[in-house]
């Protein structure tokens, strides 16, 4: 039972990284852990019999996009204890407020997790269907992205553009005239 | 072999986590990363339910999320960077100024 045991040990470090990371008041170190919830949940994608997702994973989020974030607190020198004195005077802080959403937060829990155990195939293996040598190879991927998702591919490509002329724009000091 | 269950729940999970962040937190940063914790956990269900189904097509709808969030994130700090020029603050409660 290897397997069991490294899935719930990547779920634990996944999970208890994600909490830290709503837990921290210092942006920097919420991205640190986050990188960390990223490559345990890349092991996942790699139990999965999905090495392509876990490396774009790793290369994508944690490489790309999360140097981004850590770039920007940077960049702004973000001030981490901005946020004390409005956390202690807003409104929702009051202690039955905040009861009352630590309740609705526990509650969504329950309700997803009764929910999903509900559905008929949640004992399952995963694993039974499929051809895994066929499911694991990067070559059946691209086959099908560039065949049957070829227009989401194409789309995505002019999205992208899209995001990058637009935060061009909106990033771009407006003293030029 | 684990049951696709366990993948769904731990799924579950983080999507909660990444809510309560998006509504407990007040830096516009860490809403933003909750933001990506929400993205990760729904890829890991498309991941799973594609592994059960036998496919790849729920790999390939990940790498679609994947390119999605990369967009969302460099137009989110794009804004950011503009909000804390205006402001000097990360607290989205500062931004009040359409409100009635």
């Amino acid at each position: 039972m290897p397997d069991t045991v490294l899935f719930y040990v990547f779920s634990a470090v996944a999970v208890g990284a994600s909490l830290l990371v709503i837990g921290q008041r210092n942006p920097m170190y919420s991205i640190m852990l986050l990188i960390a919830s990223f490559g345990a949940l890349s092991a996942l994608y790699i139990q999965l019999d999905a090495p392509f997702v876990a490396m774009a994973q790793i290369i994508v989020y944690a490489g790309a996009i999360m140097v981004l974030f850590l770039f920007v607190v940077m960049l702004l020198n973000a001030p981490h204890e901005d946020a004390a004195l409005w956390d202690r005077t807003h409104p929702l802080r009051r202690p039955g407020v905040s009861r009352f959403g630590a309740m609705l937060a526990v509650l969504l829990i329950v309700q997803l997790v009764w929910a999903l155990l509900r559905v008929s195939d949640a004992r399952a293996a995963v694993g039974e269907r499929g051809d895994v040598a066929e499911l694991t190879s990067v070559r059946t991927v691209g086959r099908v992205l560039f065949t049957d998702y070829m227009f989401a591919f194409e789309a995505t490509s002019v999205l992208i553009l899209v995001a990058m002329v637009g935060a061009v724009v909106l990033a771009a000091r407006e003293d030029r005239r | 072999m684990i049951p696709l269950g366990n993948y769904l729940v731990v799924s579950a999970i983080l999507f909660a986590i990444g809510t309560a962040g998006v509504f407990l937190r007040r830096n516009l940063i860490t809403i933003l990363l909750s933001i990506e914790i929400m993205l990760n956990a729904v890829n890991l269900s498309f991941v799973a339910f594609g592994r059960w189904q036998g496919t790849v097509d729920g790999q390939i709808i990940t790498f679609f999320v994947m390119t999605v969030a990369a967009a969302e994130a460099a137009v989110g700090l794009a804004i950011v960077i503009a909000l804390f020029r205006h402001r000097e603050s990360l607290n989205p409660d500062a931004f009040t100024s359409l409100k009635w």
